[in-house]
Parts: C-alpha cells; sequence; structure tokens
C-alpha cells in the first residue's frame, strides 16, 4: 500500500526500499531514536523527504493534497494531546477537522469500549491519567474510520494487561475491516504477537525485515 | 460662559515646571533614585510637544491633501516600527509584512470611513480632523495588533502539539489555528471593551476632557467621543482579523506542515 524508494531525510532516515502491505498490521521496532516516529511522520505526509518517493496506492504522496491524505492515513502521536472540552468534543473533534458527518453517542461508546475508556461522554478531560488520555486518542481516529492507521507507541501509557486489551482489540477490528495498521512500538512482545510484518529500525536504515508465515 | 480656553502664559507654563522640581526634590530626599528619568522625561516630552505643535499649526495654516497624507504616513510608520519593537519575539520578513499591511489597511479602512463618513468634515481632507483622530485611531490600533502578534507567535509555539494533532486529524492549516486566532483577537480587543465599560464612570477619556477644556458643551464633546471609541474598535478589530487571517499561513509550508523555525 506505501512504497518507500530511496527516502531520505536530514540524517535521521536513510531508506532505500520498504513496502508497507495493505490490510495488514505492520510493526515498526527499534531503539528510541532510531527513526521510527519520523518514518510514520513521513507517511501521513507530517513531513516530506529531502529526497526519494513515497507512493499511496501508487501515487507519490507529494503530488497529492496533503490534507485529503491525512483524512485517509490518520495519526496517533506517541504523546496523547487532549483539547480542553469534555470527553465527546474530543472524541467528535476529528470529524469536525475532516468535515465528516457527525456520530451518535451509540457509536461514540462503542468506539471507547474497544479502546477500554470507561467515561461518561459528558465527562471533562483535564483530570484524565496519562493512560486515559492515550485511550481516547486511540478511540478519537477510531471515530474516524480511516484506511490507514498511524500508531505511535499506542500504548506507552498503558499497563501490560490493558495494553494487550486494547491492542487486540485494535488490531482485530482493523482486520475484520480490512484496514491497514503501521505501529511503532518498544515492546517486542505486541510486534511478534501481533505484527504480520516486523520492520526494524535502526540508526535510519532498515536493519531487518520479518514476514510472518501466511501473512503476505 | 463656553468661550474660549485660557492660553497659558510663559510664567503660567514655568510654574508647572515649579511643581516638577519640586516632586524632584521629594524623589530625591527620600533616595528613591529616579529623579533624572523624571527631569530627562519632562524635557523630552516638552521639546517634542513644542515641534508636533508648530508642525501642526503650520499643516493646518497650509491645509492640503498632500501635508494631511504626510502626517498620517509618518504616523503609521512610526506605529508599525513601534510594534515591531514592543513584540517581544524576533520576527521574519514575512511576519512583518503582515503586521505592517494588516495595521495600514485597518487604520486607514477605518479612518477614512469615519472622518468622510460619519464626521464628514469640509474640504474632505481638513488636517484639524484627520490628524488627531488618526493618531486616536492608529495608537490604539498599534496596542491591538501588538498584544494579538504576542498571543499568535506565543500559541503557535506552545500550542504546536495541538496543532500537528489537528492536522494529523485532517484539519487544513486554517482550521488548525483557529483556536489561537480566536485567543489572540479576544485577548487584542480586551483593552478596547475595557476602557469602553468604564467610560464616563471610571473615567473621562481624554479627547472629551481636551474637548470640554477648548469650551466645547459637553453634549458635542461625547458625541466626538461616541464615535471616536466606536472608530477605534472596528479599526482595532479590523487590523486584528487581517492580521490573523494572513498570518497563520506564515507558519505553515505549502505541503500543509507545520514550519519548523
Amino acid at each position: 500500500m506505501f512504497e518507500i524508494r530511496g527516502l531520505k531525510y536530514k540524517n535521521i532516515l536513510d531508506i532505500e526500499y520498504l513496502d508497507i502491505p495493505d490490510k495488514k498490521i505492520t510493526c515498526i521496532v527499534g531503539e528510541s531514536g532510531s527513526g521510527k516516529t519520523t518514518l510514520l511522520r513521513h507517511l501521513n505526509n507530517l513531513i516530506s523527504p529531502d529526497s526519494g518517493q513515497i507512493l499511496y496506492k501508487g501515487v507519490d504522496i507529494e503530488s497529492m493534497n496533503p490534507i485529503i491524505l491525512r483524512r485517509q492515513v490518520v495519526m496517533a502521536p506517541q504523546t496523547p494531546v487532549v483539547f480542553p472540552g469534555n470527553v465527546r468534543y474530543n472524541l467528535t473533534i476529528g470529524l469536525m477537522f475532516s468535515e465528516k458527518p457527525m456520530v451518535n453517542d451509540d457509536v461514540l461508546k462503542r468506539w471507547m469500549d474497544l479502546v477500554h475508556l470507561n467515561k461518561a461522554l459528558d465527562e471533562d478531560t483535564d483530570k484524565f491519567s496519562g493512560g486515559e488520555k492515550q485511550r481516547l486518542c486511540l478511540a478519537r481516529i477510531l471515530v474516524l474510520e480511516p484506511e490507514v492507521l498511524l500508531l505511535d507507541e499506542p500504548s506507552s501509557a498503558l499497563d501490560e494487561g490493558t495494553e494487550h486489551l486494547v491492542v487486540n482489540n485494535i488490531v482485530t477490528y482493523a482486520k475484520d475491516a480490512a484496514k491497514i495498521v503501521v505501529m511503532v512500538t518498544h515492546s517486542k512482545s505486541v510486534a511478534q504477537r501481533y505484527g504480520d510484518v516486523i520492520v526494524t529500525v535502526d540508526k535510519g536504515r532498515i536493519s531487518d525485515m520479518e514476514k510472518k508465515e501466511g501473512a503476505i | 460662559m463656553m468661550n474660549g480656553i485660557i492660553d497659558l502664559g510663559i510664567w503660567q507654563m514655568l510654574s508647572a515646571y515649579i511643581f516638577v522640581l519640586i516632586v524632584v526634590w521629594i524623589v530625591w530626599s527620600r533616595r528613591i533614585g529616579r529623579e533624572k528619568e523624571i527631569l530627562i522625561s519632562a524635557v523630552r516630552m516638552t521639546v517634542q510637544l513644542i515641534a508636533v505643535g508648530y508642525i501642526l499649526a503650520y499643516i493646518f495654516e497650509h491645509a492640503s491633501p498632500i501635508y494631511t497624507f504626510a502626517a498620517l504616513a509618518v504616523m503609521e510608520i512610526f506605529a508599525v516600527y513601534n510594534a515591531y519593537q514592543r513584540i517581544k519575539v524576533k520576527l521574519n520578513t514575512r511576519l512583518r509584512k503582515i503586521i505592517a499591511v494588516s495595521l495600514v489597511l485597518g487604520t486607514m479602512g477605518s479612518l477614512l470611513f469615519f472622518v468622510l463618513g460619519v464626521v464628514r468634515v469640509k474640504p474632505w481632507y481638513n488636517p484639524q480632523y484627520f490628524i488627531p483622530l488618526g493618531g486616536m485611531i492608529i495608537g490604539n490600533s498599534m496596542t491591538g495588533i501588538t498584544l494579538g502578534t504576542d498571543r499568535v507567535l506565543d500559541g503557535m509555539r506552545t500550542r504546536k502539539e495541538q496543532i500537528e494533532m489537528a492536522l494529523m486529524l485532517g484539519a487544513t492549516p486554517k482550521m488548525a489555528a483557529k483556536q489561537i486566532g480566536d485567543s489572540a483577537f479576544e485577548t487584542a480587543i480586551l483593552p478596547t471593551v475595557n476602557q469602553m465599560m468604564g467610560m464616563g464612570i471610571v473615567f473621562l477619556p481624554g479627547m472629551m476632557t481636551g474637548q470640554i477644556l477648548s469650551g466645547t458643551s459637553p453634549l458635542t464633546a461625547i458625541e466626538y467621543q461616541i464615535a471616536i471609541m466606536l472608530g477605534i474598535l472596528g479599526s482595532v478589530s479590523l487590523s486584528v482579523i487581517l492580521f490573523v487571517i494572513w498570518s497563520y499561513r506564515a507558519f505553515f509550508n505549502e505541503r500543509a506542515q507545520l514550519v519548523d523555525d
């Protein structure tokens, strides 16, 4: 689905060749500072490469309208960003930004259940814990039902038990709905358990690529 | 009793200075240590005002559109530079241009509307109206745009994560920066709004006081005061709205990415 060819970005990334397959879970692992997040931010054109190409469905993303691209390829950053307001506002703000039709409370509740966020829609978000904020942000991008979910350390603020529950639910949903997930994770166990493809990034280069049996 | 103001003679002016000297003596004797600043500022004020008095007297006597607009141009240039200096953050060329254009368009638009459309002076370039009213409109708008710019720059820095989050959720740069623009507008017009709230109760505004001192009926003075306050409100709002509309673009590139400075 994504084809990266000769991508260079500052001294951070140098990727000769990388394919991210359609309808699969791709996990990106590697040490901190290896360029995982920078790679993810290229996929929704939040940054542009200094040289090389990234194709999405065969089209160079530099030739696409970046706003349209980001409405199909939605990213949840590692540090959750909560907008001042209640849960409902935070869940629906993405619909506003991407000019999609509003959804009703039942739908919002369903996404909250999927990430195990047990809060009232009218509850104010300013006293949420780090883990609650993270799940709120995950639910927010799920509400958009984009084609591609870019998840940067989606479980970094969650305890291990919740981590597996939440990631498992998101992956199950993505498989059922034929979505693509590209997930940066520091957790080898998460990558091994859920990744169809595991890409290891080391000092900005792809050092290993593992495809699971029957995955491709 | 509605006759002209008492012209202050040289001795009367000197007696006002004696008053300042007494203040300076008190400050000196109490070792507060600001007597130099008081004296310098009093002298500077005197010299500047004398110069302005003669310039204005000359312009009023030789009224012409060229003099009127030259005086306004000087005020605008001064206001733009003053705004640059008062903004704490370093500004790039693009933002400087946006500040200058918004301030000039906002103030000149409001001033022309106010003088030609509301007061309807004759002749149309009458410097007696254009220059003092221009000064008030430009001065207040300068303060407004300074506050607004500070707020926008501060917001773009401190709320960078929120802006990027909005972009990740498919927002256009305009949507992503909207909240910052709104709060900048609010901050910029707040002094004007507060001033209007307290007007006539907490204080008598300068222009009205001046007109009353010069023998104008208080009822005429308030007409002008009401009109000028509306003019100032309009001009501050217009300048800041133009700034907000144009400025957000300076923070994004053509790929709708946040520009890192």
